[in-house]
């Protein structure tokens, strides 16, 4: 048997199959290096400084975040958010209900499902707007049915003890329909012949719920706690527009208070700002942490 | 490494190309995004272009609230030859990062010291000029004539007045004054006034300059007139849900009777419905005797950027916005007061009454959100909002202020 010809090995004929994975990957990791990860450390590193954004950067080390343990926005901000958080989760079983009821087969059932899934195409900015208008002493249909049955009237996004759940309501709203979505994908995939089974063991209602149905739809609830968490958590563009924060910093969250001090009217802090900026990315952290543990894990054992 | 630098080289041209300006042309960049400020703009660059036709003009007209944040980027990235911002200490942090030119020297050859002196104070900084103001309004109670007449109410011009008329106006079932704090700078037109009142025009600069704790006694006097007002439910209620023109209707569906504004008010008024002989204009009234009465006349201005292209026939520009003639023609389209002095006054009763209040004003202040510098505004006027709310949390706030005041002015 004659021997091939040695051909000169290169650099590239060696090392091909090793190196083509990571040619493809090449687009995406710059991407994500130059629009994530530089600016995560970049916020980091403005957060030890004092800077308006103009002249120069003055190092001042753990200054900012000494000031903001002092801050009793932060506080607000820091309640608001775990407010949202818990209450931002309604959207769930708020979203599996809506789906349950919409999965059946009846004349019209897709119109419904597009009219329940409206909200959510719409953007965040006209939902506060319309929940503004809602909300708005005088003439708001809210405050009218509120003045009908109390005879007194509550405005609410003036009133520091009802705003931030007016305005999670108002984000519920487009949220719940998210949640609908991802049940009625995931109900679609639903094995009828268990269910066909539990029915035939004298299983229904709740129990062929609980039992049957929900185990089958824990990839749809995984997604749903996840977008939830993390959209409770960025909640800007609805306290933005409904109330800046208002009235006097009592419905502020996180983002809006970091947005505030560091990019708007009244701001420029970007030091400080950038500080907040790195508080919420490290409880954010937690989150996702917990999230891609138990992810990779499952597909460990999947 | 190549890569970025002909990617920083690809952005370096195009930020070239797109301030490369002609000779005799300069940029102009503002936020006259209202129809008659923009009418006013339009007649000023069309009249400057006929006076000078070597020079031509390219105007870039800015969103109102976006212009506030893009002004900061384009002063330092790519700056026009003529900007428009505000007077007071609104200009000083661009003033102090070396972005705004030295102007004095086309306040010097004009003759401006002279034919601007009611606003000279308020663009100096450092002892230099920094921009030419052609614009400013007075502050004040419109008020509602014929309410005031059926109730039998002359227009107060001492607080105790002022206070007997309230209580007669809440008796009769209207609120004395309509507000709408949800943007907090309706606040600020309060604060002033009454500071200006009780402790004086110098006080107010030195509060405002950061040289007086907000804890001291003198602060605390200002906060238990303005609750004179507020404990007895003198202003409409749910205030801090509405913006300022949503106040209006209160006042002319006849719930509400006064509205401390500045004079663009009188033109949303009008739009609601009132007449002019239905809407009164009084000044603030006295609280204490022994003081001269400054007002309060928030001015417009525009800059020369220090990184313009073409400074020289940018003071041609500031020059002729100088001159009386120009002011006298702009404000009479924006419906405001010219300030320089040698213009025509105003024909329109409210201008007039606002002219004449001005030009024997002892002092004039800019407003609060532009005497302070931003982040003290921000958090001053979010405690007036609260106290307009929760009048007995004053002490509360006027520590947390004071927390602010050591933080922003050191």
């Amino acid at each position: 048997m004659p021997l091939a010809p040695a051909r000169p090995q290169t650099f590239w004929s060696r090392h091909k199959r090793s190196l083509t994975p990571w040619l493809f990957l090449a687009p995406g990791l710059v991407m994500f290096l130059l629009y994530v990860l530089i600016p995560i450390v970049q916020s980091v590193w403005i957060s030890f400084h004092d800077w308006d954004g103009l002249g120069e950067k003055v190092w001042i080390g753990i200054e900012n975040y000494v000031e903001l343990l002092d801050d009793d926005t932060f506080y607000v901000s820091l309640k608001n958010n775990v407010l949202w958080l818990l209450l931002y989760l309604l959207a769930i079983p708020g979203g599996l209900a809506v789906a349950l009821f919409l999965n059946q087969t009846v004349f019209g059932i897709r119109l419904y499902k597009s009219l329940f899934f409206f909200p959510f195409v719409i953007s965040q900015v006209v939902v506060g707007l319309m929940f503004t208008w809602f909300y708005a002493p005088d003439f708001g249909l809210f405050s009218a049915l509120i003045e009908w049955l109390t005879g007194e009237q509550v405005a609410i996004l003036a009133d520091e003890r009802f705003v931030t759940y007016g305005i999670i309501v108002a984000g519920l709203w487009p949220q719940t329909a998210y949640c609908m979505i991802l049940y009625l994908t995931g109900l679609n995939n639903i094995n009828p012949e268990q269910v066909e089974a539990a029915r035939m063991d004298g299983a229904k209602g709740l129990k062929l719920l609980w039992h049957v149905i929900l185990p089958q739809l824990a990839p749809a609830s995984f997604i749903a706690l996840v977008v939830t968490v993390i959209g409770s958590l960025r909640s800007f563009d609805l306290v933005s527009i409904m109330t800046a924060g208002g009235p006097y910093g009592s419905s502020q969250v996180l983002s809006y208070f970091m947005y505030e001090q560091a990019l708007s009217e009244y701001g420029f802090r970007m030091g400080y700002g950038a500080a907040i900026a790195v508080v919420l990315f490290l409880i954010m952290m937690v989150f996702i942490t917990v999230f891609i543990v138990r992810m990779l894990s499952q597909e460990r054992n999947g | 490494m190549r890569f970025l630098k002909s990617l920083a080289g690809l952005s370096l041209s195009a930020a070239l190309l797109s301030s490369s300006a002609f000779a005799g042309e300069i940029i102009l960049n503002s936020d006259q995004s209202d129809p008659a400020p923009r009418q006013a703009m339009e007649e000023l660059i069309a009249d400057f272009q006929a006076k000078h036709p070597d020079i031509t003009v390219k105007w870039n007209n800015f969103d109102h609230e976006g212009y506030k944040s893009a002004i900061r980027n384009f002063l330092t990235a790519d700056a026009p030859d003529v900007a428009a911002w505000y007077a007071g200490n609104r200009m000083e942090p661009f003033v102090k990062a070396g972005l705004f030119e030295d102007v004095s020297d086309v306040w010097e050859a004009n003759g401006l010291n002279d034919e601007l002196k009611s606003a000279a104070a308020s663009m100096t900084i450092d002892g230099k000029k920094w921009g030419v103001p052609y614009t400013y309004y007075q502050w004040g109670i419109y008020y509602r004539k014929d309410i005031f007449a059926e109730q039998g109410i002359t227009p107060p011009k001492t607080w105790d007045e002022l206070l007997a008329a309230c209580a007669k106006l809440k008796e009769a079932g209207i609120s004395p004054f309509t507000i709408g704090t949800k943007a907090l700078w309706p606040t600020g037109g309060w604060f002033d006034y009454l500071d200006l009142r009780v402790n004086g025009y110098e006080f107010h600069m030195d509060l405002t300059s950061g040289k007086v704790p907000y804890t001291d006694p003198r602060v605390k006097a200002v906060f238990e007139k303005w609750a004179e007002l507020v404990e007895p439910g003198y202003f409409v209620e749910n205030h801090a849900a509405i913006d300022w023109q949503d106040a209006i209707p209160h006042l002319v569906q006849g719930k509400a009777a006064m509205y401390l504004m500045g004079n663009f008010a009188v033109a949303a008024m009008k739009d609601g419905g009132l007449k002019e002989d239905q809407i009164g204009f009084l000044q603030f009234p006295q609280i204490n005797p022994d003081l001269p009465m400054a007002e309060e006349a928030p001015t417009d201005t525009f800059h020369i950027p220090s990184g313009a292209k073409n400074k020289e026939d940018a003071k041609v520009f500031l020059a002729y916005l100088a001159s009386p003639e120009a002011q006298s023609k702009m404000n009479k389209t924006l419906g405001q007061l010219p300030v320089n002095s040698k213009s025509e006054t105003p024909e329109d009763p409210f201008l007039d009454a606002g002219f004449k209040m001005l030009s024997n004003a002892y002092a004039l202040a800019q407003f609060y959100d532009r005497d302070a510098p931003a982040a003290m505004a921000k958090a001053g006027m979010e405690g007036f909002q609260e106290f307009m709310v929760k009048p007995d949390k004053v002490d509360d706030i006027l520590a947390r202020l004071d927390k602010v005041r050591e933080r922003a002015y050191k």
